[in-house]
């Protein structure tokens, strides 16, 4: 069976910038793939191109076998984008969004309502048809987005960080519609900046700066990150990461927004250490812990082992 | 393609009608201005500046003028020696009126014989100058109603028989058709088209792209057309319905004549319709924010209304201006509104007006889709 999407030497340019830089994967029928890259990489702009929004400066790519520059409608025709923010008319109530994409994409009015029905059931929304799309929390409005998005049973569907500021409870709603996809055979294509949406994922795309690094299983991934993920809390990152970037055991020391996250390769150990440590130099922290790695650890992690070998 | 624009059509109704903003938007200011309008044209005006020119000079006359002296319509500014004089004065805007009595009037209205008043108006304002003669008839009615009593009581001689009148001869002073009273009643339907179906069409395309559904519909089997279609179409609609039902209002409510045919006011709306979609489409096009929309809606509406002929006659702008006005397309539509409404003409006169439009149209409307499939990219 030929892959669902299929990209080769992909590449995107702007002004001044490279978006996507000869990018090249493939995603096959019941795979999530997900791209999984820090702000700028290149993400969107990929999936913009693969949805028919942007058109490519070099390379190909089909999807569901069409090929987006030469046959753009059929390409259309077989799959779903889900920007960000999917575009819902807040005006108009949960069913008539439905009604409306059903509509545009040729779905018959008995095909829609059973799918709508089998849909809305697994979003946990069959109670609100009626209510107006923007009187839905954000959750909502992202599990109606998916719905309207899977209405006419496209055969890929490229999402975009689909679950950015959803609530746990529908953000499981959206895990659950979307494996249930995979059993009819969609390929998912998803772009998250989450580890652990990263790990739900079949096999995933590092990118940065518009290249792919590397492309894997999430477990190949993680073990890039040999060791553990120590994070600091406090006001005095700058100081502290100096204090502690080259004590013993510390493999690598990252800012972050609220303080520092080491890579460290055993953390039972090194933990009492680094406090220890922090007390000695007289500098003060709200708290200090094992994290789970987030993907700026891990690709920090991957991207300085890439620059000393 | 046919169900694709069929869902476009459902949804932008539900929209339209949904709102209570849109929706009021929709009908009540056709309402509104053509009631202001309506009414505008029977008010009771008062204080109508008037000049005297009394050739006659006679007792009769004097009296006569003294009735207008006294009236709260009328004030005489101006008592003059020649008709020279007239012209001036009104072309200062000093009175709107003069009254001309020549010689022979007095001995006209003993003899029983029609004497003459001669009624001088600026017509540039068609409504209070049809208002000031309706008075002016009024108040010459009666003086010579009482003229009769008199005479019959001084003379018993005097043979019942013979009325004393006066007729007024009306010389407007502008060549505008005198007999519309209803003069901006056509116009106000112009008017309201234009703002209408340019500023509705131009927020409902640039609210989509503000909301992020316009590129939602890109990634969708919806052709650039279908959606240009789906977008203008409901629009092309209600700027029919609102034609028909400012019509309505202005035939039924005011008893507007209605001279002509409603076929050749349909083609010309739709054709005038068509040119305000490409406008609005347009506008669009240039426009990111809704903000953004009004604002260069108003630059258009603005000077479209001003140089239409709509309040100022075309005749009295500077040349290059009313050259100028050849590519408004309000221009032609008042003229065929006026025609049809108030001289009752056709096609076999108003042609060159719908051919004006329908190249204006066409042209809006093939640089605002070729433009506006640019802007998506
Ligand atoms: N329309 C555009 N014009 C110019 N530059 C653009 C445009 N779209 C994206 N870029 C640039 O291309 C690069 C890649 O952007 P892209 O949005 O694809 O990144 P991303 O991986 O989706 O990031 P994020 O996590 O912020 O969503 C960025 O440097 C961005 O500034
Ligand atoms: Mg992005």
């Amino acid at each position: 069976m030929p892959p669902s999407v299929a990209t080769s030497d992909l590449t995107k340019r702007f002004p001044g910038i490279t978006a996507v830089n000869r990018l090249t994967f493939e995603v096959h029928a019941g795979e999530i793939f997900g791209l999984v890259g820090p702000d700028g990489a290149g993400k969107t702009t990929t999936l913009r191109m693969l949805a028919g929004v942007l058109s490519p400066d070099g390379g190909s790519a089909t999807v569901a076998g069409a090929d987006i520059a030469r046959e753009p409608e059929a390409a259309k025709a077989r799959l779903s984008y889900m920007p960000q923010r999917f575009g819902l008319y807040e005006d108009l109530t949960v069913a008539e969004n439905i009604r409306f994409y059903a509509d545009v994409f040729g779905v018959s009015r008995e095909e829609r309502e059973a799918r709508a029905r089998q849909l809305l059931d697994a979003a946990g929304m069959s109670p609100f048809t009626t209510r107006s799309a923007g009187k839905l929390s954000g959750g909502m409005k992202q599990k109606l987005g998916l719905v309207c998005a899977l209405i006419h049973r496209p055969l890929v569907i490229l999402l975009d960080e689909p679950t950015n500021g959803v609530d746990p409870v529908s953000r499981r709603d959206f895990w659950r519609i979307l494996y249930s996809l995979l059993n009819e055979g969609i390929a998912i294509l998803m772009s998250t900046s989450y580890l652990d949406e990263a790990e739900r994922c079949h096999r995933v795309a590092l990118l940065h700066q518009g290249r792919m690094l590397y492309c894997e299983t999430p477990v190949e991934l993680k073990r890039r990150l040999h060791g553990a993920v120590v994070s600091i809390v406090g006001h005095e990152a700058r100081r502290i990461r100096a204090a502690l970037g080259g004590a013993a055991g510390v493999l690598n020391a990252l800012l972050v927004g609220d303080g520092v996250h080491l890579v460290v390769d055993d953390a039972g150990r090194r933990i009492p250490e680094l406090q220890a440590a922090l007390q000695t130099a007289g500098l003060v922290f709200d708290r200090l812990e094992e994290i789970e790695p987030t993907i700026e650890d891990l690709f920090v992690a991957a991207t300085s082992k890439e620059r000393k070998p | 393609m046919l169900r694709r624009l069929r869902g476009m059509l459902v949804k932008e109704f539900i929209q339209v009608f949904r709102d209570t903003r849109t929706r009021t938007l929709l009908f009540a200011p056709p309402i509104i201005q053509m009631l202001i309008f309506g009414y505008a044209a029977t008010l009771e005006v008062r204080h109508i500046p008037v000049a005297a020119l009394d050739y006659d000079n006679s007792q009769v006359s004097r009296e006569l003028l003294s009735r207008f002296t006294a009236s709260p319509y009328f004030d005489v500014r101006a008592y003059l020696n020649d008709r020279r004089e007239i012209g001036d004065l009104i072309d200062r805007g000093e009175v709107t009126v003069a009254l001309q009595i020549n010689g022979g009037f007095a001995q006209d209205l003993r003899k029983g014989q029609p004497a003459r008043l001669q009624v001088i108006v600026d017509s540039s304002n068609s409504n209070t100058a049809l208002v000031a003669v309706g008075y002016i008839n009024q108040i010459a009615a009666r003086y010579a109603q009482e003229f009769q009593r008199t005479q019959l009581l001084r003379t018993s001689l005097f043979a019942s028989s013979q009325i004393p009148s006066i007729v007024l001869e009306r010389r407007p002073l502008f060549n505008i058709n005198f007999d519309s009273q209803w003069f901006f009643v056509p116009g106000v339907i112009g008017n309201l088209i234009l703002v209408m179906v340019v500023s509705l069409t131009a927020f409902a395309i640039v609210r989509e792209r503000e909301i992020g559904t316009l590129e939602q519909i890109m990634v969708t089997p919806i052709g650039r057309l279908e959606f240009i279609l789906g977008k203008t179409l409901p629009f092309f609609l209600i700027g029919l319905f609102d034609t028909a039902l400012v019509s309505l209002v202005g035939t039924f409510w005011f008893g507007v004549p209605f001279r002509g045919s409603i076929g050749v006011l349909a083609i010309g709306s739709i054709l005038f319709i068509l040119c305000m979609l490409g406008i609005g489409l347009f506008i669009s096009t240039i426009s990111r924010t809704q903000q953004q929309a009004m604002v260069s809606g108003f630059f258009f509406n603005m000077p479209a209304i001003t140089f239409s002929g709509f309040g100022t006659p075309i005749s009295s702008m500077p040349e290059w201006l009313q050259t100028l006005t050849y590519l408004n397309p309000l221009r032609y539509f008042l003229e065929i509104l006026r025609g049809v409404y108030l001289k009752g003409v056709g096609l076999d006169v108003l042609w060159p007006q719908m051919v004006g439009m329908g190249l204006l149209g066409s042209i809006m409307l093939a640089i605002s889709v070729a433009r506006f499939q640019k802007s998506l990219d």
